[in-house]
Order: structure tokens, then sequence, then C-alpha cells
């Protein structure tokens, strides 16, 4: 197990140094930074005075490892469009983006995992089909439309929700929804999967041949193994609403890093491009290694594979 | 003596395909969908009533249903709804298809190598899949149009890199149990090179894996081209593709709904036919496959 752990946390500071150069080279590659810092009346001389401030006369290793030493620190640099460094920037989105994802993660575990057992439990009627319905249409729907649509239809027409911004609990009810609804489908496919390979395995056949009653082999017995995959995937989706969140934040104004990240691409802001993917990265690479971590202890063949 | 029988049911599988494709229940409604969607891509000009780039102020914003000219209603600029919705098939049609296809024969072919060659490159293939496959798509998209800046290539690009780790890992692990039989091992002995192993002998027989993969990403690729011409981060603004058409009708949703509903709706309908479609063909293929 320890030996596992620490493979994977090998693994993935590698992945986060790998990630640091990628950042570190998109700077460079888009041009000379030295260039479009400059002012329309600087000649050369200014030129040559801008890339020795900058750092950029010498060789690109060093200029990595300054990167690095200022990144660890949190020091991203200063915005060029907003008057305030990268790091504050991503500080002040960072709790918008978590409190929506968060909100998110709970709404498709909530949602997904009693939808995808009462599937798997009345197998083939009505439920069944509803919950197939409602996970087919949540991966096939771009979520950036079904936003538009939603805000039309509760803001407007029916003037029931919030459409825009942070707020209340009101305000988070849509993007919540919107940003969680593709990895419910995820969650009610993989709960009622893994439910009826459970409900069809010999323990369970066991428990209904010594007389329990139904309701006390499928909530006791085998819901306890069917949620161990689930609650591992929950995890992964965990990090993988950062992927969605980008478009919710941009349809419901909601100030958060994937939002940040746009506007900074959009602006050629690099300090702030390089923060929010870098924050991002981070995020994902910490969740998934706390997964791993936990899908390893819960399940032991992982380890030894 | 195991690895006989393997031999054995493997071509007894791959004769019996076409049998099998002949008695499942086509999946007629997404065919027909694909059949439509298709022809809409290739003779789009044939099909669009108007120029999808014609601008007449005097008959802008018109309803769906209110002048039959326009069946679908005109937006802000009094373009045509329909032509734009079939010129828009074939935007996205096309950047899907060269984009998936771009991913296929890269993450096929990288996959076949590491595969048959273990060892070192194996490794670093692989090592390269999980990072690809763990990072989130639009993550690693937007990270490529900033480098590159937007346009069609750099979504195409875009896409490829989230896709191509899919198809390694599929194809090594097939690879990984096509190397060991009898065929093969006897092709060797035979001194045939290595190329020509991977080529003739093992390639064949992983078809199947790539075409059921294939029509699993299709949908998920279109969601992402779109997705991201949504973010103005594909074509220019005013191009006919459909994640820009809803970017365009936001704006404007309160006023002229039609034009942000349409083209939506059209993603939805063209991802469900693909995910049906492959669904089916994963079924008809390859039972084994597991739904995850």
């Amino acid at each position: 197990m320890q030996r596992y752990i620490l493979i994977r946390l090998v693994q993935a500071v590698v992945t986060l140094l790998v990630l640091s150069i990628a950042v570190f080279l998109s700077s460079h590659l888009t041009g000379d930074p030295g260039l479009y810092l400059l002012g329309p009346d600087d000649g050369l001389a200014e030129y040559e005075e801008m890339r020795k401030n900058l750092g950029l006369d010498k060789p690109l290793p060093v200029q990595y490892a300054k990167f690095l030493s200022e990144v660890v620190r949190g020091d991203f640099g200063r915005s060029h469009t907003m008057n305030r460094t990268a790091g504050e920037l991503l500080l002040q989105a960072a709790p918008a983006t978590f409190q929506l994802a968060i909100a998110a993660f709970i709404l498709a575990v909530i949602v997904g995992v009693p939808l995808g057992i009462l599937s798997a439990v009345k197998r083939d009627t009505i439920w069944d089909t509803m919950g197939k319905f409602f996970a087919i249409l949540g991966i096939a729907t771009p979520s950036f439309w079904i936003a538009i649509m939603l805000v039309l239809l509760f803001g407007p027409i029916l003037g029931w929700l919030p459409t825009y911004g942070r707020g209340g609990i009101s305000h988070f009810i849509l993007p919540a929804f919107v940003l969680s609804w593709a990895s419910m489908a995820g969650i009610v496919r993989l709960a009622r999967s893994s439910m009826l390979e459970v409900l069809d395995s010999e323990y369970i056949k066991f428990a209904r041949i010594k007389g329990l009653r139904e309701r006390v082999v499928v909530y006791k017995h085998a819901l306890k193994n069917a949620i161990i995959p689930v609650l591992t995937f929950g995890g992964l989706t965990l990090a993988g609403l950062l992927n969605g969140s980008v478009v919710v934040e941009v349809v419901f104004a909601w100030p958060g890093i994937g939002r940040l990240l746009l506007q900074g691409i959009n602006q050629r802001d690099f300090p702030v491009v390089q923060a929010t993917v870098l924050a991002a990265g981070a995020f994902y690479i910490i969740t998934a290694l706390l997964v791993d971590i936990l899908y390893a202890y819960v399940n032991p063949r992982i380890r030894y594979d | 003596m195991v690895s006989l029988n393997i031999t054995k049911g493997r071509i007894h599988q791959i004769r019996n395909i076409p049998r099998k494709a002949r008695q499942a229940r086509l999946p007629w409604i997404p065919l027909t969908i694909m059949f439509v969607l298709l022809v809409c891509a290739c003779f789009a000009p044939l099909l669009a009533p108007h120029d999808p780039q014609k601008i007449s102020i005097l008959e802008a914003k018109l309803a769906p249903g209110e002048n039959w000219t326009y069946p679908l209603g005109t937006d802000v600029l009094g373009q045509d709804m329909l032509s734009r919705l079939i010129y828009g098939a074939r935007t996205s049609v096309f950047i899907s298809l060269v984009a998936l296809g771009t991913g296929a024969v890269v993450g096929t072919a990288l996959g076949l190598i590491a595969g048959f060659r273990s060892g070192w490159l194996d490794v670093i293939i692989m090592r390269a899949s999980d990072a690809a496959l763990g990072f989130p798509t639009i993550l690693v998209a937007m990270i490529i149009v900033t480098i590159l800046g937007a346009g069609m290539e750099n979504i195409i690009l875009a896409v490829a890199v989230t896709v191509w780790a899919r198809f390694a890992r599929m194809i090594r692990g097939d690879v990984l149990g096509i190397r060991e039989l009898d065929f093969v091992i006897s092709a060797q002995i035979a001194g045939v090179s290595t190329a020509m192993i991977i080529w003739r002998h093992i390639f064949p027989n992983t078809i199947n894996t790539v075409m059921v993969i294939t029509s699993l990403t299709i949908g998920q690729v279109i969601l992402l081209e779109a997705s991201l011409s949504f973010l103005g981060l594909g074509l220019p603004i005013g191009a006919p593709a459909w994640g820009i058409m809803v970017a365009e009708g936001r704006a404007v949703v309160l006023d002229i709904w039609w034009l942000a509903l349409f083209p939506g709706l059209a993603i939805t309908i063209v991802v469900l036919a693909f995910n049906f479609f492959g669904d089916w063909l994963r079924d008809t293929l390859d039972p084994k496959l597991q739904r995850t």
C-alpha cells in the first residue's frame, strides 16, 4: 500500500512538472514577451533592458527554474490588463468555482445514485426507462445550450430563479444543475450497471434463499457493494467538473476560474492564463491522486496491480 | 492448446460478424439522422434555400413559420436560419471528422507500436496517453488555442490531442492479446518484418475496436467542437457553425429565441444519433467491450 501511494505520488509530481513546463513554454511559443510589453516609442535599448529585466536574456532552463520557484511561492506576475497580480485574481475567483463544483458534485451524487439504484431495482419498468432517458440526454445535450434554454425558461418566462451572478442558494440551482447533468448521467449509468451486477451475484441469491426481505437484501447487502465503483467515479467527476465549469461560468456570468481563464485567453493576458491553467491542472491532478489512493484503500486488488 | 483454441475462436468470431450484423436489428432512426446529416454536409450549397451569409435587413427577425420563404425564421441580420443550419452541419461534420480521423490514425498507430514493441516506447506512449486521458479536455484545448491562437486547424489539433489516447490504449490492449496468437508467431518464425506483421496480421484484427471507439467518440467530439466554437475559440464570429450560432443567439435569446434553440437542438439530435449508433455497433461487433 505504501509503495503504491509512493508510486502514485511520484507520478503526480512528474505530471505537475510536465504541466508547468508546458505552461512555461506556452508564453515563449506565442511570441517574445519582451516585444509586446514595450511602448510605441521604445527602441532597441529599451528592448534589451526589458529583456534583461524580465530575465529573458538567460538560457531557458534558468528561466524555467526562476518561473518554477516563483510559481511555488504563488507569484504568477502581474496581469497585463487588470491592475492586480494574477495570484490575487486567482484567489478571488477560486471560491466561486469551488462552491459551484461542490454544489454540482453533491447534486450529481444525491440525484444520480438513487436514480441509478432505482433503475436497477425496478429494471425494465417505467422508472428504468426514465432513468436511462435522463442519462442519455445528459450526455448528448451541449451544456452551453441547455444553460441558455434554462435561463430563458426559469428567468424571463417563469420568473422563478435568478439567472446570472453569485448570490444566495437560489443562484446555485441552475448553474449547478447544468454543470452536474453530464456527470450525473454517468453516475446513473454506473450505479445502475454496478447494482445489476451485484444483484446477480451468489451472495445476493443466498440472502434471498435465506428468506430475507427484499428491502434488506437490496439496501443492506447489495447497496454497500454496488456503491464502491460509483464513489470512485464520483471523485473523478468532481475533478472533471472543472472541465464544464468554463462554459457554465460564461453563460451564468459566474465570477470563477473558468471565466477568468477565457478572459485571459481573449485578452492574451499570459500571467492570468498561466495562473488559472496551473491552478486548475494542479487541482485535477491532486484530486485524481486522492481518489486513486482512496480506491486502493477500498479495493485491495488494485494495490498489487 | 489453449492458444490454438483462442485462434480458432477469433477466426470463428470474425467470420460470423456479417451474419450477426444482419441478424441484429439495425438502428434505423440514428442511421437516418446520420444520413441526413451527411447529405446536408456534402450538398449544403444545393440543399440550402438561401445563401447562409446573405444579409437582408428588411427580412430580419422573422419567426419560424412567419414567412415560408424562411421556414425556420431569420436572425438579426435577416440571414436564413435553415440555410445556416445546413451549412453548420457541414462545418461541424468536417471539423469533427478530420479531428477524429487524425486522432484515430495517430492513436491506432501508437497503440499498435506500444502493444507490439513493449519496453520503454510502450511506457512513454502509455504515460502520455494517461496524461491526455486524465486531463480535462476543454482545458487542454484552451491551452492549445492559447499557444497557437484561435482558428479551425487549431480546434482540429486540440480535439485530436484529446482523443488519440483512447485509441492508443484500447488498441494496445488488443495487440497484447493478438501478438501471442499462432499466426503472428508463425509469421515471426517465417521471418516477416515487424512492420509487415503489424500491418498485415495485427492491424486487420483491431479494425473492429477502431470502428467501435470511433463511433462511440464522435458524439463527444461534436460536443467538444461546439463548446470551443461557442467560447469563441474556433471559427470567427459570423461563420455558420452550430456552436457559434448558439453563442450569437444567446445575446438576443429574449427577443428571438429560435436563434439559439435550433442549432442546439441540432447538436443534441446528432449527438444522440451517433451515441445510439455507437452503442449498437459496440453490442454487435464486440459484446465484450464494457459500457463505462
